[in-house]
């Protein structure tokens, strides 16, 4: 199983995962779960009213919008990055916080590299799964490298021209 | 010009650090090259057929003497003492060596320039009208709305990683110098009816192997809503834009599969839920204005005797400033265009003495204000007339004072096999043999405006699709050939060329470049460029001459 590392408040910490993934194809095992999008959507229902936390993993090319009215209750919403260079995922993470104002976290899975930690903290990520086998202090070093940043995103950092201002 | 603060330089000089952590991880074998690739070409670095090449990013085409010092040096330095200017107006250096690159970024980073989103799948440097502050006819001045532009997508956390690369073009005069419309955006700024000022938004033009004249979706876009409304175009395409084949993924695709209304319908979706505060604060744009607005000019008179005077007694520097020099908006003043095409020339390339040489030019003479070209020539917007005659001396005496702007021999080529791991066929060594044919400069201004354009594969970084002649290099079973379009452009009467007929093998090009610029010179009605002239008549009479010995 892959490293979870949460980063909250600019740090990282590795934790351990709370929640199983289940492919559509497996048994349903006891406790938390992530479901794919078609799952959630024909058992979902059953699975909160017994109590468990659910998640959702949307794949690249599934929209953020296709959970516009479960968000209030879904706990995790995990991104996937079938590789490295496909940004669909950033999109739907800024929507997720920013339009939808999902609270849960919001967790990326998949190709996910130490170069892309800045850019999946600014529009929202707050966990990784990093399959470059980055530990939580290389993950906070690479995500903060850059001191200042040009444009507004999910997060609540200052761009240049506020910072300017002050 | 803008000048870096303390903040810009941060962001320059934690990028270096970051790709010095890199390539010392590749150095030390932690990343494969597969690994590492993504992440050097985040950083400008390309792997090509010799050597590595660093692609240096000048933000809309403009620098100071300072830096176009250190890029001189960098050159004698590091490469074999030249660079090479690009379509997209930044420099190349084409002989790099890995281990060099943490160093050469950061003197790159000592003089505020970097090789930040020279490549990747991301928004690239901003290009904008080269005589953006200088030309009579703008509405305004574009290299605020650039640098706008600039700031706002540099490591923009949401479109860092796009279906494929994209480019953006701005210019404010009616006289496109930025091809504009063959741009991922183009925007040509206006005033409206009011007044105020707008901009025409034009998406999904481009070149490759899919060429579009984009469409415009927007006629006047509020100058104040660029950045909401551009957000919303760019994560329309994030979200939809192909990613299943590289040579579909550019926005063009999108926007011709969906239809331009279709298209417009989704962006305009967006930008109704975009919040305003995406939108850059006045006070920001207005400080960023206030850099560009200083050039402390003198007042003069709009002739100059000194400068007639000399031109009366150099033919050769009379022929100069009847084409390299360009209108300036204050009396006195000119445009001044440095070549980079001499006859038997790489296009594009300058030598670290002639960079060195127009950044003393530009010290002295030009305000301190230099600018590249889409063309791949340099520009001093500022001199004074009365200067015009010194700075013209220095520029021959460097070699780069060939009279041809927007003539014949200067000629737009891609590095083509000579340099590049894609290319098909040469394209430098096709223009020399045509600015050869040339050579003559009276002829060459009897023939007037021809823009020749040569891309040595189909990617078409050389623009052959909006030549007024567009050369293609071609392989059939391992020989070069090219095929030959007529009737292209990339101005503000954008047009895709038309195909002259089949390819001709490479002895055979600059012979029939010469055979279709003597039709022209037959066949043309007075004030006709090439262009036009082909416009009116069509290809029939161009494609008799060069074909007629294979009849």
């Amino acid at each position: 199983m892959p490293t979870l590392i949460e980063m909250i408040d600019g740090s990282a910490r590795s934790v351990d995962d709370g929640f199983v993934f289940v492919a559509d194809d497996q048994d349903l095992p006891e406790g938390d779960l992530i479901l794919t999008l078609s799952r959630f959507q024909t058992e979902g229902e059953v699975l909160l009213s017994q109590g468990r936390r659910v998640g959702v993993k949307l794949l690249a090319d599934q929209e953020v919008e296709a959970l516009a009215y479960d968000l209030p209750r879904l706990s995790v919403v995990a991104l996937d990055f079938p590789k490295f260079g496909d940004g669909r995922s950033y999109s739907n993470a800024r929507l997720l916080r920013e339009r939808y104002g999902f609270k849960g976290q919001v967790r990326a899975v998949g190709d996910v590299l130490r170069e892309q930690a800045g850019f999946l903290l600014r529009v929202g990520f707050d966990a990784f799964e990093p399959a470059d086998g980055s530990s939580a202090n290389e993950w906070q070093a690479a995500a903060l490298r850059y001191r200042h940043v040009f444009q507004r995103a999910a997060d609540a950092r200052a761009p240049v021209y506020l910072e300017r201002e002050a | 010009m803008y000048q870096y603060d303390t903040l810009d330089k941060a962001m320059v000089a934690d990028r270096a650090a970051e790709f010095r952590g890199q390539v010392a991880r590749r150095l030390s074998g932690e990343l494969t090259e597969d690994q590492f690739k993504p992440l050097r070409l985040m950083n400008g670095l390309y792997l090509q057929l010799h050597a590595y090449m660093l692609r240096v990013a000048i933000p809309y085409g403009s620098l100071n003497p300072t830096q176009m010092r250190k890029l001189a040096w960098i050159g004698r330095t590091y490469d074999k003492g030249y660079g090479h200017f690009t379509t997209r107006t930044n420099l190349q250096f084409h002989w790099i060596k890995l281990r060099d690159t943490p160093d050469i970024l950061d003197h790159l980073a000592e003089v505020d320039m970097h090789a930040i989103q020279t490549s990747g799948n991301c928004i690239r440097n901003v290009t904008a009208d080269p005589y953006a502050g200088a030309t009579a006819e703008e509405v305004d001045d574009p290299r605020v709305w650039a640098e706008v532009l600039r700031q706002w997508s540099t490591f923009h956390p949401e479109f860092s990683f796009l279906p494929r690369k994209f480019k953006f073009a701005i210019t404010a005069s009616p006289k496109d110098r930025t091809a504009a419309r063959v741009h991922d955006i183009g925007l040509v700024m206006r005033r409206g009816r009011d007044g105020a000022l707008g901009f025409e938004v034009i998406v999904g033009g481009g070149m490759g192997r899919t060429p579009y004249v984009g469409p415009t979706i927007r006629e006047f876009l509020p100058v104040d809503q660029l950045l909401s409304y551009v957000e919303a175009i760019l994560r329309v395409y994030n979200r939809h834009g192909r990613r299943d084949n590289k040579y579909k993924a550019r926005i063009k695709i999108l926007v011709a599969a969906l239809g331009t209304e279709e298209f417009t319908r989704q962006v305009d979706a967006e930008w109704a839920k975009i919040g305003a505060e995406i939108n850059l604060p006045d006070a920001e744009v207005a400080r960023i204005r206030a850099a560009f607005a200083i050039v402390d000019f003198e007042t003069l008179p709009s002739r100059s005797e000194t400068f007639e005077a000399a031109k009366a007694a150099s033919p050769a520097l009379a022929r100069f400033a009847r084409n390299n020099l360009k209108p300036h908006k204050r009396p006195g003043y000119a445009i001044v265009e440095i070549s980079l095409k001499g006859i038997g020339e790489t296009p594009g390339d300058a030598t670290s003495d002639q960079m060195e040489v127009v950044a003393d030019l530009g010290e002295r003479y030009g305000h301190r204000d230099i600018r590249v070209t889409h063309e791949q020539n340099l520009v001093l917007p500022h001199v004074k007339l009365d200067d015009v005659p010194a700075v013209w001396a220095a520029l021959r005496d460097a070699g780069i004072a060939t009279p041809n702007i927007n003539l014949v021999s200067d000629i737009i080529a891609c590095p083509g096999l000579d340099y590049c791991a894609l290319a098909n066929a040469r394209a430098i060594s096709i223009a020399q043999l045509i600015a050869d044919k040339f050579r003559d400069p009276d002829r060459a201004e009897n023939v007037g405006e021809l823009k020749i354009k040569i891309s040595g594969c189909i990617n078409a970084c050389g623009h052959h699709h909006v030549g007024h002649i567009g050369i293609l290099g071609v392989d059939k079973k391992g020989e070069e050939f090219y095929q030959l379009t007529l009737g292209g452009s990339g101005a503000e009467d954008a047009s895709l060329g038309a195909m002259l007929g089949p390819a001709l093998p490479y002895d055979r090009v600059a012979g029939a470049v010469d055979t279709l610029v003597e039709v022209y010179l037959r066949e043309r009605q007075p004030g006709e460029r090439f262009l036009d002239t082909f416009r009116r008549a069509g290809v029939a009479p161009f494609k008799e001459a060069v074909y007629a010995d294979a009849h």
